[in-house]
């Protein structure tokens, strides 16, 4: 059980160390703290978007100990000790990751608010299955959803960046 | 948008989560995956007082195949988990097949066997198969532990004979006579769809003849139901065409579905009707898929 100290309020707060692309972070959050909050306001990684918050776009995927999740629906602490990858991790230094670079040739998005979780979802997939059908990108990519409705170009992306790897 | 306040704990042990729902009674909620759950919470569905999280109850996310009584499946297993399980590839294809008709990537990747058992949706895609495949579930609470046919389990939409103590800790699949068994849903997209129906059958079939079947109905009623004449019928046919259309009429009239949002009575009915023989023709074709 994670500690926690008891504020003025009467409220726990616990210490919670997360993992997120590649660098511990400790942080005193309350227990009701989505990781999706806990990415955008404690440690300032936007990328990862508020969209229904109930878990049917897709707009905050993340990466939990390697597979996508809607960092929406997890509670923070539940993180305790495990690693997330945010689209913030998906690049790999300076340069862009092969899907990124894929989504930008394939022009695979348009307003781009899907964008950071369909990438988090690709690269997820590409990690397990190098060589994916197309039937198994647009599955990968079910819970991400785009309202501009770009799918033809995102799967082209991702099929190229499989290609490419 | 931010969940109300909760107190929370997150035992090592079954017994302690146990205690901890026994002790908080009706103020308490097992959160698993939280794919329903905190849904619930911030649609104010749900306030609970206290949140069980039961994270760290590790021996709960197995499957393993116990040799000669059948396959376990640990309540905390998450949808992809079953559809990544070597075991359920071997062995029944058919319930990692059912898994992987749930909801989409994300939330197979939290949501857990116990999550969609517990909860009691009619809708739910895991019930119908285990029941098909005469599967049990073991519940554990204070007062020790008890093993349940799942079809006995669910009493009404959202409802189980779960005491308020009880976590169900593992789905058993026994070792069985039937040769195929298949799940087949009707959603109104591809993915992240609730079931309209879904209908999971197993059938035992030598030398072309029936010798037993269950017949499991998702979504047409206020549990996941078994459509038992329809078994009975088929106890001794030969697996023609004819006799598993003759199937799907009897099961289409062994269904009490409403009519909802997704689709009306009517179109659930005969849904049933097409998707008992379909799925009838695929565990008898293809076996265990």
């Amino acid at each position: 059980m994670s500690s926690f100290v008891v504020d003025k309020d009467g409220i726990k707060r616990y210490a919670v160390t997360v993992n997120v692309n590649g660098s511990d972070y400790t942080k005193v959050i309350k227990a009701n703290t989505l990781l999706v909050n806990l990415l955008r306001d404690d440690l300032d990684l936007t990328g990862t978007k508020r969209g229904c918050e109930l878990g049917d776009c897709g707009c905050c995927t993340v990466m939990l100990d390697g597979n996508p999740v809607n960092a929406c629906l997890v509670l923070a602490i539940d993180c305790d000790g495990r690693e997330i990858t945010t689209i913030e991790g998906i690049q790999d230094g300076e340069d862009l990751d092969i899907v990124q670079e894929k989504f930008i040739e394939h022009a695979g998005f348009q307003c781009g608010f899907c964008t950071p979780g369909m990438i988090v979802s690709s690269r997820a997939l590409l990690n397990e299955n190098p060589s994916p059908t197309e039937y198994e990108v647009r599955e990968a990519i079910a819970g991400n959803l785009c309202r501009c409705t770009g799918y033809v170009n995102i799967v082209a992306a991702v099929l190229d960046a499989a290609e490419n790897l | 948008m931010y969940l109300p306040d909760f107190e929370y704990y997150a035992p090592d042990s079954i017994a302690e989560a146990c205690q901890l729902l026994s002790q908080f009674g009706a103020k308490a909620k097992v959160l698993a995956g939280g794919t329903d759950m905190v849904v619930k919470m911030k649609n104010e569905l749900l306030a609970p007082e206290v949140v069980v999280s039961v994270k760290n109850l590790e021996q709960l996310k197995k499957i393993e195949y116990v040799a000669g009584k059948g396959v376990c499946v640990g309540a905390l297993c998450t949808h992809n988990d079953l559809v990544k399980s070597d075991v359920l590839k071997e062995r029944y294809p058919s319930v990692a097949n059912a898994a992987r008709q749930m909801a989409n990537n994300q939330v197979r990747n939290r949501g857990t066997v116990g999550g969609n058992i517990s909860n009691a949706v009619p809708s739910a895609d895991l019930p119908p198969i285990f029941i098909a495949l005469n599967a049990t579930a073991k519940l554990v609470g204070t007062k020790g532990e008890r093993t349940v046919a799942m079809e006995d389990l669910f009493t009404g939409p959202g409802k189980t004979v779960m005491a308020q103590d009880e976590l169900i800790a593992e789905v058993f699949i026994p070792d069985q006579k039937m040769t195929g068994s298949n799940y087949i849903k009707f959603g109104l997209r591809k993915s992240g769809a609730l079931a309209v129906v879904g209908v999971a059958v197993a059938v035992q079939v030598e030398n072309g003849v029936i010798k037993d079947a269950r017949v499991a109905l998702g979504a047409v009623a206020a549990t996941p139901v078994r459509a038992k004449k329809t078994e009975e019928f088929l106890k001794g046919k030969n697996a023609t065409d004819d006799v598993l259309a003759e199937a799907g009429v009897i099961a289409s009239g062994e269904c009490k579905p409403i009519s909802d949002i997704r689709a009306s009575a009517e179109y659930r009915t005969d849904l049933v009707r097409i998707f008992t023989k379909r799925a009838l023709r695929k565990a008898v074709d293809e076996g265990h898929v």
